[in-house]
C-alpha cells in the first residue's frame, strides 16, 4: 500500500504518548511514515519507506491527543515527526487545525525539503513551532549524508519561516569527522545568526542506537565506522555555536 | 503547649487533633532552601545503624532475637543506639535491631521463624503456648471449613492474615503528644461508663475492648518512665512532641507485628510545635531537622520477626511505617508545612530508604515549590510514592487521613480497616473455562459452570461463567475474612493502637485482587482475536493458541481498558452483597505487594498468551512490555479503573529511565510534576515513581555490597533492592521501564 494523501487520514508509523525530547514540555509524538531522504545515521529507518504504516483517521488522533492533554501542562503539546511529516502536509493542515481548536500546541519536526502551497499554509497558520533539521552546510556533505541533492531547499524553507515571524528551532546531528568540524559549525552559525525566529539550536550527538533497525530491514549500515562524540567534542561544538545562537542545547 | 500563640478550640476540651491542626497550622509555600544537613550527633548515630544493618544482612537478615520475652508495651528495659547522641530516644527492645516474639498472632509461626535461624523459644513459653494459651492462628483454623482451606492452599486466596497479625490499623499517635495520657485515660473511662446494656455480644465485646485500651494506656506511661519521660502530661516543646509521638508509635510496634504499621500523618502536626519553638527562639533549624532525622532514623530501625515464607508475599522485610505528607484541607489551605520538607529531607541527610514509606498526598493545588521538591526527591531517591488527595478527600469525606500500608485511605483516629490480602482474579477467570475446576490440579472449586463447547472460546459464555466464578470466590473470600477478623479481635486485639482511636470507629474491610492486567488482556484476546484452548486428557487448559490481534491493557485503548475497569466493578459488587463481621464496609484494592511473583507461579497458562508460572504484573500495572504507546498511555489505562469501585486503592508502579524523563534535572522535575498533575486529574489514585537505569539494577545484582541503600518502589512500598530474592529482582528488571523512541 502506498501513501495516499487523503486530507482526513494520516499514515502513521507509531505514536509515543510521552515524548520529552521532541519540542517543549511533554508531548504526544506522532511519527509519520515515509521520507524521501535516506540519511546515513537515521535512527528510525523503518519510517523511511513511503509504503506501509497505518492509516489513522485524523479525528482519532485528535481524540488521542485530548486524552493525553492533561499531561501537557503549560508547555507541551503534539509533535509530528517521522519520517518526513511534510509529505502529508495536506492532511496535517486538518490535523493541526483541529488541535488548535482544542487549544493544543503544535510542532513539526522536519527536514524542510518541501515548500508548496499546503506546507506554506500549514506553517503560516497552524504550526506553533517548527524544528528544522540542518543536515550539512556543504552540498557534497548534504548529498553524501542524505542521498539527495540541493541543500538550498532546506535553507529556503528556513527563509520562509523567518519571514513569517513564527518560532523555529534548528536541529543538527553532530557526527565526528562529518559534521562536527569547526568550519561546518562556523558556517552554520554564520548563516543563521541574524535569524530572529530561531529560539535555539539543539545538537544531537550521533549515536548508534538505530543500527539494529537497519539490520532488521536488511539494509547495510554505512556509518559503521563512525564513532560517538567525546564529551570534549560536544563541548567544543557548543562553544562555537554559542557565538551565534541564543541557546544551544545538547539532546 | 504552654504558650499564648496556640489557638484553642473544640480540641481543647475533647479529643480532636484535626481541630488543633486546622487552627494552628502554618502552611508553607516557599522552597527547600531553608533545609539544613544532618547534625554531627545524627551522623554518628546513623553510622552505628548502618553498621548494624550490615551485620543484620550478614546474619541472614536477623541480627539478634530475644527468645525469652513476649514483647509487650513495657516488656523491655530502655534501649539506646548511642545514648549521648540521641535526641529522640526509644527502641523496640533493649538493643538495636533485636527482634522479638509476638506470639499471639500464631505461636507456630514464631517457632518456624526462629528455627530458620536455628533458634527456639524459651521452653516455658513453648509449654505455655502448646498447652494453655490459644492464638489468633489457632482460632482461625478451628473455624475454617474445608472449602476455605481448599481455596487457600490452591492459591485462589493468598497471603491472608490468618497466621500473622493483620496490621493496617493506624493509631492517632499525635494524641499522646497533644493531650498526654492521663487525659486520654479519662476520656476512655468516660466512654466505658457510657457503654451500657442490654448486654448483647457487641456491647460486651466493646466494653472488654475499651477496658483493654485503658490498660494499654497505663502501660504506655510505664514505657515512658523507662526512658525518664512523663507521658502522662502533654508535650510542651517541639522535642517533646516528636518524642511523645514516637513513644506512642513505639508502643504499637512493641505490642503488634502487623504486616503494615503505618504512622499516619504526623508531620504537619509536629510542625506546629516546631514552628512555635522556632518563633520563640527556643530552637534552631538545625535542631528542628535533628529531631526529625532522629525520629525517622528510629522508624527505619523498626523490625519484626518473620518467617521465610512471609518474604514471598512481602519481600524485603518491609514494615510499612507509612507517613502521609502534604495534601489540602477542605477549606482550601494546604497542609504542606516546613516539616513536610524536613521529613523528605531525611532522604538526603540519611540517604535513600524504603522506610518510613513516605507518601505524598498530591493535589493540583499544592504549592508549586513543594511539588517541585517532591519530584526532585522522587527522581533522586526512588523512595517515595504519590496518592491523589483531591480524589480521596472528596470520595471519602475526610481531610485528616493517613495511608494504611500502601494505598488505603484511613481517617486518623476515626476509622480503622480490616486487612484482607487478596484473591487471584486470573485464576478465577480460569475457573470459567475449566468447568469450575482448578486449572493446575483439577480440584472442583465452584459449581454451576458447564463445559465449554466449540473450538474457540466464546466471549459471552466465558463472561457469564466468569461472573459465576467471581460470585463464588467472593463468597468464600468473605467467609474467610469474617473468621479471621473475629479471631484477631479475640486473640490479638490491637489495644495500644485502638486506645488512640475513637471508641466506636467506622471500619472498612479491605479486600483485594491480583492479576487484573491478565484478566483484562485475556478477555480482550477472547473478544477481539480467536483463542483456542489446548487441554490435557483431564480437559484442563494447559495452553492457548491465539489467532489474530487484540488490544492490550496499558495503551489507553478503551476496548480493553473497559474490560479491566468492569472486572474490578463486577468483583466489588459481588463483595458488596455479603455481610461482614462488625458491619464493616467492604472496599477493594488492586494491589499485589510482591505476591505477583508467587501468584504467577500458582497460576496456569492464561488466554492472553502468558505461560504457566510467569509472574503477574504488580498491582494494577499493565503486563510487562505490552504497553507499547509510551508512558502516558500506560498511566491513562490505569486511571480508568474507577476509585469508587476500588476504594481501598489502585496501585501503579511507574519506572522510567532518567534520560526519558528529560534531558536535565530541571526538565525532569518539571516533567514529573506535570505528569503527576495530569495523571491525578484523570482520577487515578496512586503511583510509585522509580527513576532508574536498568543497568544500575543489573549492577546491583552483581555487586550488592556496593548498593546497601539502593531503594526501589515495588507495589505501594519501597524495598532495598539488594534484599529482594533473585527471582523478585529479575521480575523488577523485566518490568516496563519507559524509554522514549
Amino acid at each position: 500500500m502506498s501513501l495516499n494523501y487523503q486530507d482526513n487520514i494520516l499514515n502513521v508509523h507509531s505514536i509515543e504518548s510521552f515524548g520529552t525530547h521532541d519540542g517543549p514540555g511533554i508531548r504526544m509524538v506522532v511519527f509519520l511514515q515515509g521520507c524521501k531522504l535516506k540519511c546515513l545515521y537515521c535512527h528510525n529507518p523503518d519510517t523511511i519507506d513511503t509504503h506501509g504504516g497505518e492509516e489513522y483517521p485524523i479525528e482519532d488522533l485528535v481524540q488521542m491527543a485530548l486524552k493525553v492533554k492533561p499531561y501537557f501542562g503549560k508547555k507541551g503539546g503534539v509533535t509530528v515527526s517521522g519520517g518526513e511529516p511534510l509529505l502529508q502536509s495536506k492532511a496535517l493542515i486538518s490535523f493541526f487545525k483541529r488541535l488548535k481548536e482544542e487549544g493544543i500546541h503544535t510542532n513539526i519536526d522536519t527536514n524542510g525539503r518541501i515548500l508548496n502551497h499546503f506546507t506554506e499554509q500549514l506553517l503560516d497558520s497552524y504550526a506553533d513551532l517548527v524544528m528544522l533539521d540542518i543536515k550539512h552546510m556543504t552540498e557534497e556533505g548534504f548529498e553524501s549524508l542524505t542521498g539527495a541533492k540541493n541543500k538550498e531547499t532546506t535553507f529556503n524553507f528556513a527563509k520562509h519561516r523567518e519571514a513569517s515571524g513564527k518560532p523555529m528551532w534548528l536541529r543538527y546531528v553532530l557526527i565526528p569527522g562529518i559534521t562536527n568540524k569547526p568550519e561546518h559549525l562556523h558556517a552554520l552559525g554564520a548563516y543563521f545568526k541574524d535569524y530572529q525566529t530561531i529560539k535555539k539550536i539543539e545538537l544531537q550527538p550521533y549515536h548508534k542506537l538505530g543500527i539494529h533497525k537497519w539490520e532488521a530491514l536488511g539494509w547495510e549500515y554505512q556509518l559503521k565506522d563512525a564513532r560517538e562524540n567525546s564529551k570534549e567534542e560536544i563541548d567544543a561544538a557548543v562553544n562555537i555555536l554559542e557565538n551565534y545562537f541564543k541557546e544551544v542545547k545538547v539532546n | 503547649m504552654e504558650t499564648t500563640s496556640i489557638k484553642s478550640g473544640v480540641w481543647t476540651n475533647q479529643v480532636d487533633v484535626r481541630d488543633f491542626v486546622l487552627k494552628n497550622i502554618t502552611p508553607y509555600h516557599g522552597t527547600d532552601r531553608f533545609l539544613v544537613g544532618p547534625s554531627q550527633r545524627t551522623l554518628k548515630l546513623w553510622e552505628v545503624c548502618k553498621q548494624a544493618i550490615l551485620e543484620e544482612r550478614k546474619h541472614n537478615g536477623v541480627r539478634s532475637v530475644d527468645t525469652d520475652t513476649i514483647s509487650t508495651i513495657s516488656a523491655f528495659k530502655a534501649g539506646y543506639i548511642d545514648k549521648e547522641n540521641e535526641v529522640i530516644v526509644g527502641l523496640q527492645t533493649d538493643e538495636l535491631l533485636k527482634r522479638t516474639m509476638k506470639p499471639f498472632g500464631g505461636f507456630k509461626v514464631v517457632e518456624k521463624a526462629l528455627s530458620e535461624h536455628d533458634l527456639k523459644p524459651n521452653e516455658a513459653l513453648t509449654e505455655l503456648f502448646s498447652k494453655y494459651v490459644k492464638t489468633h492462628n489457632d482460632g482461625v483454623f478451628d473455624a475454617y471449613n474445608d472449602e476455605i482451606k481448599k481455596f487457600r492452599s490452591l492459591g485462589f486466596l493468598t497471603g491472608l492474615p490468618d497466621n500473622y497479625a493483620r496490621g493496617r490499623i493506624i493509631g492517632d499517635y499525635r494524641r499522646v503528644a497533644l493531650y498526654g495520657i492521663d487525659f486520654l485515660i479519662e476520656a476512655k473511662v468516660a466512654d466505658l461508663e457510657n457503654i451500657q446494656g442490654p448486654m448483647t455480644d457487641a456491647v460486651i465485646r466493646l466494653r472488654e475492648e475499651v477496658s483493654e485500651q485503658i490498660r494499654a494506656l497505663h502501660d504506655m506511661i510505664v514505657l515512658g518512665a523507662k526512658y525518664d519521660l512523663d507521658l502522662s502530661r502533654p508535650a510542651e516543646t517541639a522535642k517533646e512532641a516528636v518524642q511523645w509521638t514516637y513513644m506512642a508509635y513505639l508502643a504499637a510496634v512493641k505490642e503488634q507485628d502487623g504486616a503494615a504499621m503505618s504512622l499516619g500523618n504526623v508531620s504537619t502536626f509536629l510542625d506546629i510545635y516546631i514552628q512555635n519553638d522556632l518563633e520563640e527562639g527556643l530552637i534552631t533549624e538545625e535542631e528542628a531537622q535533628e529531631y526529625i532525622d532522629q525520629f525517622v532514623m528510629k522508624l527505619r530501625m523498626v523490625r519484626h520477626l518473620r518467617m521465610g515464607a512471609y518474604d514471598e508475599i512481602f519481600a524485603g522485610d518491609p514494615t510499612w511505617v507509612t507517613e502521609a505528607i502534604g495534601g489540602m484541607f477542605e477549606d482550601g489551605r494546604t497542609k504542606v508545612t516546613k516539616t513536610s520538607f524536613r521529613f523528605l529531607n531525611t532522604l538526603y541527610n540519611l540517604g535513600p530508604s524504603p522506610e518510613p514509606n513516605m507518601t505524598i498526598l498530591w493535589s493540583e493545588e499544592l504549592p508549586q515549590n513543594f511539588k517541585d521538591f517532591c519530584a526532585k526527591v522522587a527522581i533522586d531517591t526512588s523512595s517515595i510514592q504519590f496518592e491523589n488527595d483531591t480524589l480521596m478527600r472528596k470520595s471519602r469525606g475526610s481531610d485528616d487521613y493517613g495511608i494504611a500500608c500502601c494505598v488505603s485511605h484511613q481517617t486518623i483516629g476515626k476509622s480503622i480497616q480490616f486487612f484482607g490480602a487478596r484473591t487471584n482474579l486470573a485464576k478465577t477467570l480460569l475457573l470459567a473455562i475449566n468447568e469450575g475446576r482448578c486449572e493446575m490440579t483439577g480440584t472442583p472449586m465452584v459449581d454451576g459452570i458447564a463445559p465449554l463447547e466449540g473450538e474457540y472460546l466464546d466471549f459471552d459464555t466465558v463472561m457469564a461463567n466468569f461472573k459465576i466464578a467471581m460470585k463464588q470466590v467472593a463468597r468464600v473470600y468473605n467467609d474467610s475474612m469474617n473468621i479471621i477478623h473475629y479471631m484477631h479481635d479475640k486473640y490479638y486485639y490491637e489495644k495500644a493502637q485502638m486506645a488512640l482511636i475513637d471508641t466506636n470507629p467506622s471500619i472498612n474491610i479491605a479486600y483485594g485482587i491480583a492479576g487484573l492486567s491478565i484478566v483484562a488482556d485475556s478477555l480482550s484476546a477472547i473478544k477481539y482475536a480467536k483463542v483456542k484452548p489446548i487441554r490435557n486428557e483431564e480437559g484442563l487448559t494447559i495452553d492457548f493458541k491465539i489467532e489474530g490481534e487484540f488490544p492490550c491493557y496499558g495503551n489507553d485503548d478503551d476496548r480493553v481498558d473497559t474490560l479491566a475497569a468492569n472486572a474490578v466493578a463486577d468483583f466489588n459488587n459481588e463483595l458488596k452483597q455479603l455481610a461482614v463481621y462488625k458491619n464493616a464496609e467492604p472496599t477493594l484494592s488492586v494491589l499485589t505487594i510482591t505476591s505477583n511473583v508467587v501468584y504467577g507461579k500458582k497460576t496456569g497458562a492464561t488466554p492472553d498468551g502468558r505461560a504457566e508460572g510467569v509472574p503477574f504484573a504488580p498491582g494494577a500495572n499493565p503486563m510487562h512490555g505490552r504497553d507499547t504507546h509510551g508512558a502516558i498511555a500506560s498511566l491513562n489505562s490505569v486511571a480508568k479503573i474507577n476509585y469508587e469501585d476500588s476504594q481501598d486503592g489502585i496501585s501503579n508502579t511507574f519506572s522510567i529511565v532518567p534520560k526519558s524523563l528529560g534531558h536535565n534535572e530541571e526538565t525532569r522535575i518539571e516533567n514529573l510534576s506535570t505528569i503527576l498533575d495530569g495523571y491525578f486529574s484523570k482520577g487515578a489514585q496512586h503511583v510509585n515513581i522509580n527513576v532508574l537505569n536498568k543497568e544500575t539494577l543489573l549492577d546491583a545484582m552483581e555487586h550488592p555490597e556496593e548498593y546497601p541503600q539502593l531503594t526501589i518502589r515495588v507495589s505501594g512500598y519501597a524495598v532495598n533492592f539488594v534484599r529482594l530474592t533473585k527471582e523478585q529482582q529479575l521480575e523488577v528488571i523485566t518490568r516496563s521501564f519507559h524509554e522514549s523512541m
